[in-house]
């Protein structure tokens, strides 16, 4: 199979508007799933709402589009009926680290074995563009008009510290290395994040002087920091810009996980 | 044994292998002893963050074919209501057990009440029909719990078993049968479109993980189920027939018991009041006074209180300040009268026998 070949061609066009970066997280996703030679019928991808849960109805495979926030506990009734399927879930910002907050942390802690693939694109996208608890300080959007004010989480780091046995973090530049990570979390047994930054021209881009695609692009090649570097420059205590944040492999490791096929 | 056990023997009996919980008073023993049961005959027994992550597991489980369920009190029941509606709009088969406590908020955990009769009617958003029993005794809760498997799958509705804190900390001898009638999901017809509604209106059961590809979603969908969420023909179809199925069915779903069909003045009642009816009919013992019990409360049995072809007076002792007076009241132009309690004890029969003597 081709990686083209998982999506529901009776589907499209989808829904997302121009130069948005879900799609990219999707091929790279489904390259990654096609790379591991699963068949449509034993993988099952699950979501809840927001334009990155949307991704599901685009795939050819069974799919479940659940509500707001709860993917992941739907995802875990899934696998643990169901040892034998591989459950990919598709969420974003504001699904998983708002609304679905707990369930995120406690998926983490149990290690139930998902790959989830978080589309950070900083904002509500679906609802036109409110700040998320991942919106960056100052950053603008229709609820945050005079400046985000809020701490945003680091979504990879919440990961790691809650038990996950698969961590990591790139954008939608990172093409390459972001399919190589999906595919490291499809891989690993227990649970997995992988955090995709994308840009949303629409809902976040305009309102922060990154109003074409290629300009967030260009921002993420630019404040992207290997993970690396990142801990080398907090070993010689070399102040991080605060504009930038680090990518790369976080944590992969073997803790007890459930819901892995004997 | 307890009422909580029966309901959990009662589920397994029906083949239930997954249950999604969260602990609360007064229905814990469900979750206590589906987590002694579950890893031994090959189950899954899922302890869950909260209350709105046991309904998603649940809802998640069934759509690998299993049977599952989750059991709540008051206070869960109300975190479950948005997945309810999900597992209503998806045609999703799931058993939710409320052992009904006394509300609003956390009010009373270890008493009892009946008054979450109208929200796991009317609790989700949006316009819905759905199936509820109501068990009167440990005998029930552990027939009534495995019939609401079956009505569950049959209809593909989620199915309650609308208890309380009586019945639920009860403890009764009962008769344990061999097995109980298991009536399976029928699976969809390969080449059938997943949500098309077929004769009667409940489409055939695609479980993942048998490459149907079938894409379920809470939104609006058509009978590939592919979201259409504008179009108001395609959501009015869909909603009028997912309520049709269930309204549609209303004798065949029907389960309740008469006793005195002739009479003048008739109790109604469903789950715990019953047993003080019942003793309050016997001493009575005067053919003017009757006694319509609901094994199933929803969908409610109109045509039952037309049968009652003598009746001036209906009577309705409730758990609650009325809430099934109310559905009794709009079917008959006969007086129905509520008879409220609340505050955990059962009516005593000596209140019902006044209160039905004073009609006689």
């Amino acid at each position: 199979m081709n990686f083209q070949d998982w999506l529901r061609a009776d589907r499209l066009p989808h829904i997302y508007c121009t130069g948005c970066g879900n799609g990219t997280v999707i091929n790279c996703t489904l390259n990654a799933v096609n790379q591991m030679g699963w068949t449509p019928e034993e993988t099952v991808f699950v979501s809840g709402i927001g334009c990155s849960s949307r991704a599901p109805g685009y795939i050819i495979t069974d799919s479940l589009h659940t509500t707001h926030g709860r993917a992941i506990p739907f995802a875990t009734g899934v696998k643990l009926a169901r040892p034998d399927l591989h459950v990919v879930v598709f969420t974003g910002d504001g699904d998983l680290a708002a609304i679905g907050g707990n369930h995120f942390i406690h998926g983490c802690r149990r290690n139930i074995d998902l790959t989830v693939i978080c589309m950070n694109n900083y904002i509500y996208g679906m609802t036109g563009g409110q700040g998320s608890p991942c919106t960056p300080l100052g950053a603008y959007s229709t609820t945050t008009p005079y400046g985000c004010d809020e701490a945003p989480f680091d979504l990879a780091s919440l990961a790691v510290a809650a038990g996950a046995n698969y961590v990591s973090r790139w954008t939608s530049y990172h093409v390459q290395e972001l399919t190589r990570a999906v595919k490291a979390g499809l891989e690993t047994p227990g649970f997995s994040l992988i955090e995709a930054v994308v840009q949303c021209p629409t809902g976040y881009g305009r309102r922060n002087k990154l109003r074409e695609a290629q300009d967030m692009i260009a921002w993420m090649r630019d404040h992207a920091v290997l993970l690396k570097k990142w801990r080398r420059m907090d070993e010689e205590g070399v102040p991080h810009d605060p504009a930038t944040f680090p990518v790369g492999e976080f944590v992969r490791r073997n803790l007890p996980a459930m819901g892995v096929p004997k | 044994m307890q009422g909580n056990t029966a309901c959990a023997e009662g589920a397994l009996a029906a083949g239930c292998r997954f249950y999604g919980g969260y602990p609360i008073t007064p229905s814990t023993e469900i979750a206590e002893h589906m987590a002694r049961k579950m890893p031994k005959i090959g189950g899954v027994f899922a302890q869950m963050e909260d209350e709105l992550a046991s309904i998603a597991s649940v809802i998640g489980a069934s759509w690998t074919g299993a049977r599952a369920m989750t059991a709540t009190s008051g206070p869960g029941f109300s975190l479950m209501m948005e997945n309810i509606g999900y597992a209503v709009m998806t045609e999703t088969p799931c058993v939710i057990v409320d052992v009904q406590r006394g509300g609003p908020s956390t009010g009373q955990p270890t008493r009892a009440a009946q008054g979450d009769m109208m929200q796991c009617r009317f609790g989700s958003h949006g316009d819905m029909s759905i199936i509820a029993v109501s068990p009167a005794s440990v005998q029930e809760m552990y027939e009534l719990t495995a019939k609401a498997f079956n009505l569950a799958d049959r209809y593909r509705v989620p199915t309650f078993v609308m208890a309380d804190e009586i019945i639920g900390h009860m403890r009764e001898r009962i008769a344990v049968p061999d097995s109980v009638e298991v009536v399976p999901r029928r699976p969809l017809e390969k080449g059938t479109l997943p949500f098309a509604p077929g004769e009667d209106n409940v489409p055939g059961f695609p479980a993942f993980g048998h490459g149907y590809g079938v894409h379920v979603t809470g939104l609006t969908h058509d009978d590939r189920g592919y979201p259409s969420s504008t179009d108001p023909r395609v959501h009015e179809r869909l909603v009028r027939r997912l309520v049709g199925k269930v309204e549609g069915a209303n004798r065949e779903i029907a389960d309740y018991e008469v006793t005195n069909p002739d009479a003048e003045v008739v109790f109604i009642s469903y789950g715990a009041p019953s047993r003080s009816v019942a003793q309050a009919i016997r001493d009575l013992d005067d053919e003017r006074v009757g006694h319509l019990r609901l094994k199933v409360v929803w969908p409610f049995p109109d045509f039952a209180l037309a049968a009652f072809k003598n009746a001036r007076v209906f009577l309705v002792p409730e758990l609650n300040l009325g809430q099934m007076v109310r559905e009794a009241a709009r079917h008959t132009a006969v007086p129905v009268v509520p008879i409220s309690e609340i505050g955990g004890e059962l009516h005593t029969p000596r209140r019902l026998i006044t209160m039905a003597e004073g009609y006689l």
